[in-house]
């Protein structure tokens, strides 16, 4: 129990130190560090590599962007094996869903409620 | 004479160098601390509404997005965004404030042009290289699958 949190920060710790790398030594942008992120989550999944990563680290591997990559591909497999190649389609955002309609709902509302500071 | 590269090498000692340690230290820090919050509300997902560690994931993606959208309105999660640069960056959080803060900035524009066309402007790259790459990845190994 106490030894998944530890996982998860260390973890999860680790994948942000890579992407502070990318940053300062690469000098990546910001929106080219989480689009690698997200490319090679898909590319871990693929190789059903993110999934040991999740069994071992938990929430050190689910709350990273790279996750996102994951469900996303996650969602296209479940759903090929039911309707072949149109699965692919219909299921990619079918797991990510959470996390993007989250994302445009509470953005929204904040973006209604709160004013810009500074 | 002074040209454009030789320009760039006597200015060199006057700039700040990056401190990439102190950096990484601090990256370190944060983001293991946002994936140990992440991982109390997976637990609690777990224990009160008796999902599977899979399921919970959603759940916790979700609050955690709340939680940064809400500290994007207060002005608080940027402060501590230039602090941890990307251990505020790289995980789930760092998506919902580039969203938020994109959304807040062109809130004078209006509803329809500013909040929502402006919206995915930081954010949409990552939409859109995860749903390419997935994709291919998964048709490839559709394919792989179906053909061995």
């Amino acid at each position: 129990m106490i030894m998944d949190f530890v996982w998860a920060f260390i973890v999860g710790g680790a994948i942000c130190v890579i992407g502070q790398l990318l940053l300062d030594l690469f000098k990546l942008t910001p929106a080219h560090v989480l689009s690698s992120f997200v490319v090679a989550g898909a590319v871990l999944d693929g190789f059903n590599l993110y999934d040991r990563l999740i069994e071992f680290a938990g929430a050190g591997a689910t709350v990273p962007i790279s996750s996102f990559g994951h469900t996303l591909l996650h969602g296209a497999m479940a759903q090929a094996e039911d309707h072949g190649f149109v699965g692919i389609a219909i299921g990619i955002f079918q797991l990510s869903s959470a996390g993007i309609a989250s994302a445009i709902l509470f953005g929204f509302i904040v973006a209604l409620i709160f004013k810009p500071k500074g | 004479m002074i040209t454009k590269d030789n320009y760039k090498k006597s200015i060199k000692p006057y700039q700040p160098k990056p401190k990439y340690f102190r950096n990484c230290i601090k990256a370190f820090l944060i983001g293991g601390l946002i994936c140990s919050i992440g991982q109390g509300l997976t637990v609690f997902y777990m224990e009160v509404f008796g999902f599977t560690s899979k399921e919970a994931a959603n759940p916790t993606v979700a609050t955690l997005i709340l939680i940064a959208a809400l500290l994007t309105g207060f002005g608080v999660y940027d402060k501590i965004g230039q602090f941890a640069g990307a251990g505020t960056a790289v995980p789930v959080t760092g998506f919902a404030n580039s969203i938020t803060s994109a959304a807040m900035e062109h809130r004078s524009e209006g509803l329809v042009l500013g909040v929502s066309t402006n919206m995915f402007k930081l954010a949409g790259s990552v939409i859109v290289f995860g749903t390419v790459a997935a994709y291919i990845i998964g048709v490839l190994r559709y394919l792989i699958q179906s053909f061995l």
